[in-house]
């Protein structure tokens, strides 16, 4: 037995292990942080199965934003927690077969095949020059695939449309709170002053080395958003009104720049979402930067929710 | 292999149709104000534009147009795909919209002098939304891309139901949510098994390379059942008479005729189209005997409604129940089987009589809820002689959905009962009929209503805007007229199969 292969059996007996202690975990608060260390551990998972954007937005997405919004929500339902109770026994027995089902069902699948999987990894290697770009996911992403990148973002301006939607009528266009996280401290102060440039930093190296290498405007962006979090949760920076027209114009500016190199497309290269030849990886690189901004604001928004307090300029 | 997948002469009409409302809803975002509901008066009759030139175009080149996006063919990349049913779709989006629009003018108006309000914002944006979901949805052909364009509609839909903001309807769209992301993961957990047998998730080829093996049944069940709970199909209803309920009457009107449609439309084009003659016999019975229970217990449910939107929800899930017989009736679609060309056509009618017309009776209703201040059935007492046009459009619209001649629901209904027939299915017939018995028992119940002895002094009505009135009676008008359509035009609907 290799070590390799030991620490591989190890992270998925211990994914398994914490799995299960997320489940059995007493409240809700508990289960979210168990939750967290379980993305992390996942993320582990993705770069020994040499997925490492994967693992990139696993801790990002998955683990990170997920995990504050999680959190936020537990939070909030700190008061009701006491007197919720469980779910009948039916319906937990319910669920309990259902989900064995869809496991021994994937299991089914995964180990019938004797022979190797087909797939187009070799494909897009193969076209990847065309783009001149180095990372395969990023031409996937924003070549190969670029109608899917689109409307992905345009689902995330809906989900925060959604989240500001609950929102009373009076406190349209006010203010998001972010006190359901932390009040703020001497020890989050200290750290929303020492960690913001680094991460600024971070964000703008996982952006621009996205083309070539595992990284790119999602999780760019992610770490942009959690760094506007903790200068906002902190009270360095206020959170801005979500009328704020500049706001509005941050949220949309990645999706319409993307957009409008699609639509250039039409004139200047073989059609929609094509690159002109020798310039896709400058464009891309630019769309991604747009991005990554946009999805910052998105993201940070999602998390501190709807408005909850009139603005007061 | 077949040859590679090409970009057709009007295929760029596709790519606008997606990416036209996707425009509206970013510029939605900057322009404050009275600015969003210009811009409906721009985006809405630009977008039927669109709608109908794809019509002709497919049409006139009796074949599907085609877009390859970024010139990349699949199976590395993703191609637009538009056949008679989706731009048959598209027109019905595309009717059902500009009259949602027309109606909801005022309802979500910006007073002009005060700060951006809420739910116009909202409204308009969400609208933008599944409009741009939906044509995504029936001109997609790659089954991650359709992932994508199920997510946009879900995402645009449940807000939609929680517009007004009260805890109830907070609480449908929770709900509604909860069954509509089960919906979505069970979706995406199929199409990876499908990439991960046969390394391409577009449908083209998929067809050419699908076998019947345990993994794949396995792959397109779960797809089917996470699509039938976002349709709502019973047992998988019980998220829907809230939720569509709850809604503001213009959303309630774009949730029942378009929404669970789209995910509709995905089970057909993934059993006709990705993995045609997969469907065994004893599949496509059990899709149709749940569409069987939908229509009886949807229809008993609507009888015993004490609420006007309410009982338009029931019967909502009672109308779905019909589409289902599609599975098993027209199964020999692919064969050239006479009587199965009949049942596709019937079953397509269904969806767009029931669109149109399910439309018009929520608009109908909201407008009698307004002019009231309440929707219980058993005080709506003479409210049609104060509202006639109201009435009428409520009337014309039940007439469809009962399926009286002349209307479309008619023609859907007896085609899809002769092809039960010639099937030799004689069991379907008779849920059909005791179909159309329940929807006769609950639309006659409130047409008596509205017809009857006046309760409340005219005085108390709330006035109602023409305009939304005359919104109502034209999409009632047109599900009338679906019933002129000469049957030769049917064959549209199998361009491109």
């Amino acid at each position: 037995m290799t070590i390799p292969f030991a620490f591989d059996i190890g992270t998925a007996m211990l994914l398994i292990a914490v799995g299960g202690w997320m489940m059995v975990a007493q409240g809700t608060m508990v289960a979210v942080i168990i939750f967290v260390v379980y993305g992390l551990l996942m993320a582990i998972a993705w770069v020994r199965l040499s997925a490492v954007d994967v693992a990139l937005t696993e801790a990002a997405i998955g683990s990170g934003i997920t995990g504050m919004l999680l959190l936020s929500a537990a939070a909030r339902l700190r008061q009701t927690e006491v007197t919720s109770t469980l779910p009948s026994f039916p319906i937990r027995l319910l669920s309990g077969v259902l989900c064995a089902a869809i496991t021994s069902g994937l299991a089914v699948v995964v180990l019938l095949p004797a022979d190797v999987a087909p797939t187009l990894a070799p494909m897009a290697m193969a076209n990847l020059p065309e783009t001149g770009l180095g990372n395969p996911v990023a031409g996937v992403l924003f070549a190969f695939r670029a109608l899917d990148t689109l409307l992905e973002k345009v689902v995330l301006l809906l989900a925060l449309l959604g989240v500001w939607s609950l929102a009373p009528d009076r406190l349209w266009g006010g203010v998001p709170a972010l006190d359901s996280y932390a009040p703020p401290n001497d020890i989050l102060v200290f750290f929303a002053q020492v960690l913001p440039p680094f991460g600024i930093v971070f964000a703008i190296y996982m952006t621009w080395t996205g083309a070539s290498n595992p990284g790119g405007a999602f999780q760019g962006g992610t770490v942009l958003a959690v760094m506007w979090l903790l200068v906002m949760m902190a009270g360095v920076v206020r959170a801005p009104p979500i009328s704020c027209l500049r706001l509005r114009w941050l949220l949309v500016a990645g999706p319409v720049l993307f957009l409008m190199v699609g639509l250039a497309g039409f004139a200047l290269a073989a059609g929609f979402l094509a690159y002109p030849a020798g310039y896709a990886k400058p464009l891309i690189v630019v769309v991604e930067i747009g991005l990554a901004l946009s999805i910052g604001a998105t993201l940070g928004l999602l998390a501190a929710g709807p408005p909850e307090r009139n603005h007061q300029p | 292999m077949s040859t590679t997948i090409t970009t057709t002469a009007s295929g760029y009409l596709l790519v606008l149709a997606i990416m036209w409302p996707v425009a509206g809803i970013m510029l939605s975002f900057v322009t404050s104000g009275r600015g969003v509901e210009r811009l409906a008066c721009v985006v809405l009759p630009v977008g039927f534009g669109i709608a109908v030139a794809v019509l002709i175009a497919v049409a006139q080149g009796g074949q599907s147009q085609i877009y390859v996006v970024g010139d990349w063919a699949p199976p590395l990349g993703i191609a637009l795909r538009a056949d008679g049913i989706s731009a048959a779709m598209m027109l019905t989006t595309a009717i059902v919209m500009c009259a949602t629009g027309l109606f909801a003018q005022g309802e979500f108006s910006q007073p002009s002098d005060l700060p951006e309000a809420r739910s116009p914002v909202v409204f308009w944006v969400l609208l933008f939304a599944i409009w741009s979901g939906l044509n995504a949805l029936v001109l997609g052909s790659d089954l991650f891309n359709l992932y994508v364009a199920l997510e946009l509609l879900t995402f645009a839909a449940v807000p939609l139901v929680c517009l007004k903001g009260q805890k109830e309807t907070i609480e449908a769209a929770l709900r509604y949510m909860l069954f509509a992301l089960i919906g979505s993961v069970l979706y995406l957990l199929g199409a990876a098994m499908i990439y991960g047998a046969y390394g391409t998730l577009d449908i083209g080829l998929l067809s050419e390379r699908v076998r019947p093996d345990p993994a794949t049944l396995i792959a397109a069940s779960l797809m089917t059942v996470g699509l039938l709970a976002k349709t709502a199909l019973f047992p998988l209803h019980l998220w829907l008479p809230p939720a569509h309920a709850g809604a503001p009457a213009p959303g309630s009107a774009l949730l029942s005729a378009l929404v669970v449609k789209g995910s509709f439309f995905l089970i057909v084009r993934i059993w006709f189209d990705a993995m045609p003659g997969l469907l065994s016999f004893a599949a496509a019975q059990l899709l149709a005997a749940l569409g069987a229970a939908a229509i009886l217990v949807g229809g008993a449910l609507a009888l015993r409604q004490k609420r006007l939107k309410l009982l338009i929800a029931y019967s909502t899930i009672a109308q779905i129940g019909y589409l289902f017989f599609i599975f098993p009736l027209a199964a020999g679609l692919t064969a050239g089987i006479a009587w199965s060309g009949i049942a596709w056509t019937g079953g397509w009618l269904q969806l767009f009589s029931h669109a149109l017309s399910k439309a018009a009776m929520f608009m109908a209703a909201g407008l009698i809820a307004e002019a009231l201040g309440h929707d219980r059935i058993a005080e709506l007492g003479g409210i049609g002689r104060r509202l006639p046009i109201t009435m009428l459009a409520f009337g014309l619209s039940g007439l469809s959905l009962v399926g009286v001649p002349p209307s479309g629901g008619f023609v859907a209904k007896s085609l899809l009962l002769m092809a039960t027939v010639m099937e030799g299915q004689w069991w379907w017939a008779t849920v059909i009929i005791v179909g159309g018995l329940l929807a006769g028992g609950y639309i006659f119940m409130v047409l008596g209503r509205l017809l009857g002895s006046s309760a409340t002094p005219l005085a108390s009505l709330a006035p109602v805007s023409m305009r939304r009135e005359l919104a109502a009676l034209s999409l009632a008008i047109c599900a009338v007229l679906l019933g002129f359509l000469p049957l030769r035009s049917s064959d549209f609907l199998q361009i491109g199969r």
